[in-house]
């Protein structure tokens, strides 16, 4: 259809990575087809959205005017929504999703767009509402608004002093006041200098970055031609990870489209300003989120980090001045600079502003990406937002800031996320993962994979990290084995005192996070697994015994799963599970219909 | 004057300049922060965490070799606290290491062993696994041990900031982590130029010469052989420090003495056939200008050189001298004209050769440089081993009584000795050159502008109205970058000297491992080396190479004159191009 | 088969010589890996070689960058490559069961291809679907909501149509 003519219906697909995978493309397709049948295709606007954040409902549509989402549907259930919403005006009401407290906090801007004032979407204000691949979508929603004031209105210095003003922190982990990052970039002498997008997003069930530059990668372009202009540099970097190639594509096009509307490369608007955009592929090294790593990394090398000073603000790419910033921070600048320092402070806390995007998983009901005010508290993004624990669980603990992060038991719940409360609490904010869990979780378990996945990540280049993380891990690993001693358990937080305050990098120095938080918040765990070489969620299999009590009625189910012939038993008498034998799969218990099977 | 800042150290406050690391200033004032991957002449790496301090209002303990002091800054380097995390980050280092000092060749002279000592590690809480790897005893010349590796880096930095061969590289990572040529592969197949530098800056045993002592040891003992040995010019120059001694003793007499004990029935000195080697390449040189040869010619003198050129430079072969090094021509003279002379089956005589160097043993294993059939050089033996070999056959190095080389290929001038030093085989060349080409005794022979350590040092003679421009680079990188002046200006120079090992052989790769208290690769001990050598020359009635008596007697008893069908044939070779060709990089480093 | 070698080769060649076009050529050493793999489908001494030459970077850095980076595979992959999601949610989800249950399905470990070439399984970080968690992605495409049982049945679906393939190939 024409892009000119206002659509009389916008039918917002998501194309997020869950529901892409949940057949987005077919939905689409479908979609056009029954417009075709009702002769309502020219009146139809489909926009294939970024992720809309409802990972665990997908597919996702929203068709608006209305404001009606549906979700969790077939594409057998198309040609219905269709028929009854655009023709009889009604609505398919079993597959609306209607009282969830996430999709009405999440979603509530949705009909009144350009209002502002209630937004607590600011880095991802316009996923989900604007087709990324469209400039023109992103231009109607005041899109290169904050560029073309800045170059218009604006001297570099009063960009960076704005920046100041606003109180944005680095939304990439360790919180840097990014107004004074920008002007110690700004304070260095040229000419060349770099802008550096990091979107090397690699913590383990995070997705935030992806998400953001899928569904609206202009705003990450307009936010660094912004930092350009403000620092004195005319070169940017976006140095994204190769593992998400529709972000890169989505990311290439908007760049392609920018530069034909004359919004990136020389002479930006007329203003003399020249500033272009290059993306650089990383390759799979969690370790290149670190900043100095990152910038080996882009010069092609190995991505080890190396000591600071100097900085990279001082000497970074290509040993020329350099702001770095992460995609949500990016995210962040155009509508500070169009709505003022002033608005985007009142928003959040003292010294935590504006709002921080979270990937909500685990064991939540609502999982996917929240965005929310600082302040707001764990237990309303956890039970509010995220609709608390499935099939009546109780919660555990949760887990914020990855693998760097710590793990954080229920007495936390009411803590606010800020920067400050979350290291309070012996966690950090970090780059916004947010794994809750249930009473399922082993601690021991759960601190064991964070130290593993860094282990893995480890660079290698610094003593601590390299030999130390991998002591831990053996540590861990034979605690969950059964194969603990006393003295392990200060042992772990010897070492991991050691690699917090000696590594060479933000990898290694928050590596221990997870495995010191679990030992100060579910020390008793730990002393269950040492000393009594029990594992209570019954996740550590080495420390699980299965037996047969009374209420075997001797049927023999058990006996035809087990894997290993470990349960003998003669017809309808008590049956019994030879340890030496038994590998503890659990197939019994699960196929036992009388509960005879316990599990200890 | 630099700008001074008031630190405390220790709660002590001292007046230190201003610029400089934590490491630096305690340095100054004699505070020893321990140490590891710091090393002076590298890039700060910053990795092993072992020089560690305290600095109040830093959340975590920073490098002292990579941060800055500034003004009232209060660093604290014994604390409790990191004491604790000093001592438990030796102890992971060694936790991956092999748990075998007694059977270590570098036991005793080990800086992980030291610095372990230092810590006072006496337990061990955090053993687990340990990494395996395979020694790769592939090259001829030199040993890597990945086991043994503790990956602070720096023969990596060596071999591509100042060797600028770029060998070696880290590859993989985390805890798999290891130090490796390209692919894996053995050095032999890489572009290794067997500098053996890698070894004398590796804190532990991940790099050693190939050692041959006990071959040496069963052959000795065999009757029915000659045992011939030459001694390089820089052995003499270092090999005191092996037993304790500081740099800058010169003890060919000693050496002499100790290789007599040692079973060899004759010992003559490399410093003879360096002088022969000058009557060549100065002929060589001097044809070429008179004929229009190929210029500027280049010196051949070091194996790491010429390997490096036919991997790296294959387009410059044509300017290399034909000369073989001393090494081979003193191999070449011993297996014709010295067997003659004693009427011996050359087949019967065993040619060691003692050298400050690990490539050597690559130059002795040349199919080319072989002699009738024969290897010139059947064994190379470096300082180190040399040392070593005295020490285990019980031999009192330091009181011995000094004998002299045999005749006659044991004489020299002091033009041979000052071979040893960057610079000294173009000053020696230059004092004979000058008398063939003008008939006139050069007076001022001692070369200022060649000598001392800088990286490319130039010069100019005078030579019968025609001005004769010199360069000299010692060092690969600095060769590397020299050769590129070479391609730029052709024009520039007319004779080149290059030693492949930074200060020349007395930086050789198979010289002494630093004492517990002197860095390896210091220039301070490069300068009291060469200091002996000059030493040598200077106390030399005889200085100049074609005064040298017997070198006059061997051209008239066997090869007539210089460049000869003779010479031709026992004392010149040629080179060609090598595969795997190497790369140098343009660094972007900015 | 030697003619698709060279051809790639000269793709390979163009996209070099496109780099050294602008400035800092060899910083695009990780670039020109992903060409590589891209067109090749893993990297080998003998690209790496040619890699060294054309951008004049030392071969042992490249080897450093190669074996430093986990996207790049050094021995050729098999016909379906089997990544098992191991973010948290999965993790939390059972992925490692999933994944054990597939090691001994095909008898490999991570980074390896079993040897009939059919699939070569690798680790994957967060694959973005957290909502489905547990899940494994074999190529291009994700399955969700898995177990021991449906991975392996899923493998084996897989195993018989490549196996047709041959036959009919």
């Amino acid at each position: 259809m024409n892009n000119n003519v206002t659509p009389d219906y916008i039918i917002t697909i998501c194309d997020g990575p869950s529901c892409i995978h949940k057949k987005s493309k077919e939905l689409k397709e479908s979609v056009t087809a029954q417009l075709k049948r009702f002769g309502l295709l020219d009146k139809t606007r489909i926009i294939l959205s970024g992720c809309l954040g409802m990972c665990a409902k997908g597919p996702v549509m929203i068709i608006n005017p209305g404001y009606t989402i549906y979700a969790g549907f077939n594409i057998i259930d198309v040609p219905e929504i269709i028929e009854e919403h655009l023709v009889k005006k009604t609505q398919v009401s079993r597959l609306v999703v209607q009282e969830d407290n996430l999709y009405n906090r999440f979603y509530r801007v949705f009909g009144d767009v350009n209002f502002f004032g209630k937004q607590m979407r600011i880095a991802l204000r316009n996923c989900g509402i604007i087709d990324p691949e469209s400039i023109d979508d992103y231009l109607s929603v005041r899109g290169y608004e904050a560029l073309a004031k800045v170059l218009s209105d604006m001297q570099p210095q009063d960009v960076v002093q704005e920046l100041k003003k606003c109180g944005l922190r680095g939304r990439g982990g360790a919180g840097f006041p990014t107004g004074l990052k920008w002007s110690l970039t700004a304070e260095q002498p040229g000419p060349e200098k770099f802008v550096i997008c990091n979107a090397d997003e690699g913590d383990p069930g995070a997705f935030m970055d992806r998400s953001a530059i899928e569904g609206d990668p202009h705003t990450v372009i307009e936010g660094m031609v912004i930092g350009g202009y403000a620092i004195g540099a005319s070169k940017g970097i976006v140095y994204i990870r190769a593992e998400y190639p529709l972000a890169i594509k989505r990311l290439e096009k908007a760049i392609a489209d920018a530069r034909a509307e004359g919004l990136l490369g020389a002479n930006i608007l007329d203003s003399g300003f020249s500033f272009d955009l290059e993306i650089r592929l990383g390759a799979g090294a969690f370790v290149c989120g670190e900043e100095t790593a990152l910038i080996q990394s882009i010069e092609g090398r190995r991505g080890m980090p190396r000591p600071r000073p100097p900085y990279p603000s001082v000497k970074g790419l290509f040993g020329k001045p350099t702001l770095i910033n992460n995609v949500e921070t990016w995210a962040n600048i155009p509508v500070i600079i169009l709505d003022g320092a002033s608005w985007f402070s009142s928003v959040g806390t003292e010294k935590s502003k504006g709002t921080k995007v979270f990937a909500l998983a685990g064991n939540v009901v609502n999982t996917g990406l929240v965005e929310v005010p600082m302040g707001t508290t764990l237990r309303e993004i956890i039970y509010d937002i995220g609709g608390g624990i499935p099939d009546g669980k109780q919660f555990k603990a949760v887990q914020t800031g990855g693998p760097s992060g710590g793990c954080m038991p229920e007495q936390y719940l009411d803590t606010p996320v800020d920067y400050e409360s979350l290291q309070q609490a012996g966690s950090i904010m970090g780059s916004g993962g947010m794994i809750v869990m249930d009473e399922g979780a082993c601690m021991v378990n759960i601190a064991r994979f964070f130290l593993e996945f860094t282990q893995n990540e480890s660079c290698g280049k610094c003593t601590p990290c390299r030999e130390g993380t991998k002591r831990m891990l053996e540590i861990l690993t034979r605690i969950t084995e059964g194969k603990g001693e006393a003295e392990d358990i200060d042992k772990l937080e010897r070492l991991g005192r050691m690699i917090k305050k000696a590594s060479l990098c933000g990898l290694g120095q928050s590596a221990p996070n997870p495995v010191l938080s679990t030992i100060a918040n579910f020390r008793e765990e730990y002393e269950e697994h040492v000393r009594d070489k029990k594992c209570r969620a019954g996740v550590c299999t080495a420390l699980l015994s299965y037996t047969i009590n009374e209420k075997c009625v001797g049927c023999g189910a058990c006996k035809r799963v087990c894997p290993t012939a470990a349960i003998s038993g003669a017809v309808k008498q008590r049956h019994v599970i030879d340890p030496a034998k038994c590998v503890r799969c659990g197939k019994c218990m699960e196929t036992c219909k009388f509960n005879a099977i316990v599990r200890g | 004057m630099k700008e001074k800042v008031i630190v405390y150290f220790n709660n002590k406050p001292f007046e230190v300049e201003a610029e400089q690391t934590i490491m630096q200033a305690a340095d100054k004032i004699g505070f020893h922060i321990p140490r590891l991957c710091y090393h002076p002449s590298l890039s700060i790496e910053g990795a092993c965490r072992v020089c560690i301090v305290e600095v109040e209002g830093m959340r975590n303990y920073v490098a002292s070799c990579a941060f800055p002091v500034s003004e009232g800054m209060r660093i604290h380097t014994n604390t409790k606290e990191i004491r604790q995390a000093r001592r438990d980050i030796v102890e992971l280092i060694l936790d991956n290491h092999p748990q075998d000092c007694h059977t270590c060749e570098r036991d005793g002279i080990c800086e992980l062993q030291r610095l372990a000592y230092a810590m006072g590690l006496r337990q061990r809480h955090f053993e687990g696994e340990r990494k395996r790897y395979e020694k790769d005893l592939s090259s001829a010349a030199v040993i890597r041990d990945p086991e043994k590796c503790i990956l602070c880096g720096r023969c990596v930095r060596l071999c591509s900031e100042v060797q600028k061969a770029n060998t070696l590289g880290f590859a993989h990572r985390g805890f798999k982590a290891n130090v490796m040529p390209a692919y894996d592969m053995g050095l032999n197949e890489s572009v290794c130029t067997g500098c053996g530098q890698c070894v004398n800056v590796c804190p532990t045993a991940a790099f050693l010469e190939k050692n041959y002592t006990q071959e040496l040891f069963e052959r000795l003992n065999d009757p029915e052989v000659i045992k011939v040995a030459q001694v390089a010019p820089s052995v003499r120059a270092a090999i005191g420090e092996a037993f304790g001694l500081e740099p800058g003793r010169a003890m060919a007499g000693e050496t002499v003495a100790a290789l007599k004990r040692l079973g060899f029935d004759y010992v003559f000195d490399t410093q003879f056939s360096a002088d022969l080697t000058i009557m060549e390449e100065a002929s060589e040189l001097l044809e070429r200008l008179q004929s229009g040869g190929k210029l500027p010619m280049i010196t051949s003198c070091s194996s790491a050189w010429m390997k490096c050129l036919e991997q790296f430079h294959p387009d410059l072969i044509p300017n290399v001298s034909t000369c073989k090094s001393p090494m081979s021509m003193m191999g070449a003279l011993t297996k014709t004209y010295w067997a003659d002379k004693i009427k011996t089956d050359p087949k019967k005589i065993l040619a060691v050769a003692v050298m400050c160097c690990t490539a050597k043993k690559y130059e002795a294993a040349r199919p080319e440089l072989r002699v009738n059939g024969m290897p010139a050089t059947d064994l190379v033996i470096t300082t180190r081993e040399a040392a070593w070999m005295f020490k285990s056959a019980g031999i009192d190095f330091l009181n011995i009584k000094p004998e002299r080389f045999d005749e006659p290929l044991g004489l020299s001038s002091g033009a041979g000795a000052i071979f040893g030093a960057t610079g000294g085989v173009m000053e020696a060349a230059i004092r004979t050159a000058y008398e063939l080409c003008t008939g006139e005794t050069l007076l001022e022979i001692e070369l200022e502008s060649l000598r001392g350590f800088k990286g490319i040092k130039e010069g100019k003679v005078m030579m019968d109205g025609k001005e004769i421009r010199v360069a000299v680079a010692h060092g690969l990188g600095n060769a590397n970058e020299l050769m590129d002046v070479v391609r730029a200006d052709p024009e520039r120079y007319h004779f080149i000297e290059i030693m492949g090992c930074p200060g020349g052989c007395i930086g050789g790769g198979g010289q002494p491992y630093a004492g517990s208290n002197s860095i390896p690769l210091d220039e301070e001990c490069l300068r009291k080396r060469a200091e002996a050598l000059y030493g040598i020359d200077r106390a030399n009635t005889i200085r100049r190479s074609h005064e040298n008596p017997h070198v006059q007697r061997i051209y008239k008893e066997l090869l007539g004159r210089p460049l000869s069908k003779k010479s031709h044939e026992l004392l010149h070779t040629h080179y060609s191009a090598k595969e795997p060709r190497g790369i140098i990089g343009n660094e972007t480093k900015e | 088969m030697v003619e698709l070698a060279q051809e790639k080769y000269r793709q390979l060649e163009e996209f070099m010589a496109g780099v050294k076009q602008g400035p800092r050529p060899e910083s695009n050493l990780i670039a020109i890996l992903h060409k590589a793999q891209e067109l090749f489908g893993y990297l080998d001494r003998e690209m790496m070689d040619k890699i060294s030459v054309e951008m004049k970077i030392p071969s042992a850095h490249i080897w450093g960058v190669a074996t430093f980076y986990h996207y790049f595979r050094l021995t050729p992959p098999g016909r379906h490559t089997v990544s098992v999601c191991m973010g948290t949610a999965c993790y939390v989800k059972g992925a490692q069961q999933v994944l054990d249950a597939i090691r001994n399905e095909l008898k490999v470990e991570l980074g390896e291809t079993t040897e009939d070439r059919v699939f070569s399984l690798q680790e994957a970080r967060c694959l973005g679907a957290c909502g489905l968690a547990p899940v494994v992605m074999i190529d291009e495409k994700i399955y969700g909501g898995l177990d021991s049982r449906k991975v392996i049945e899923l493998l084996r679906g897989y195993r018989k149509k490549a196996g047709q393939a041959l036959v009919q190939g």
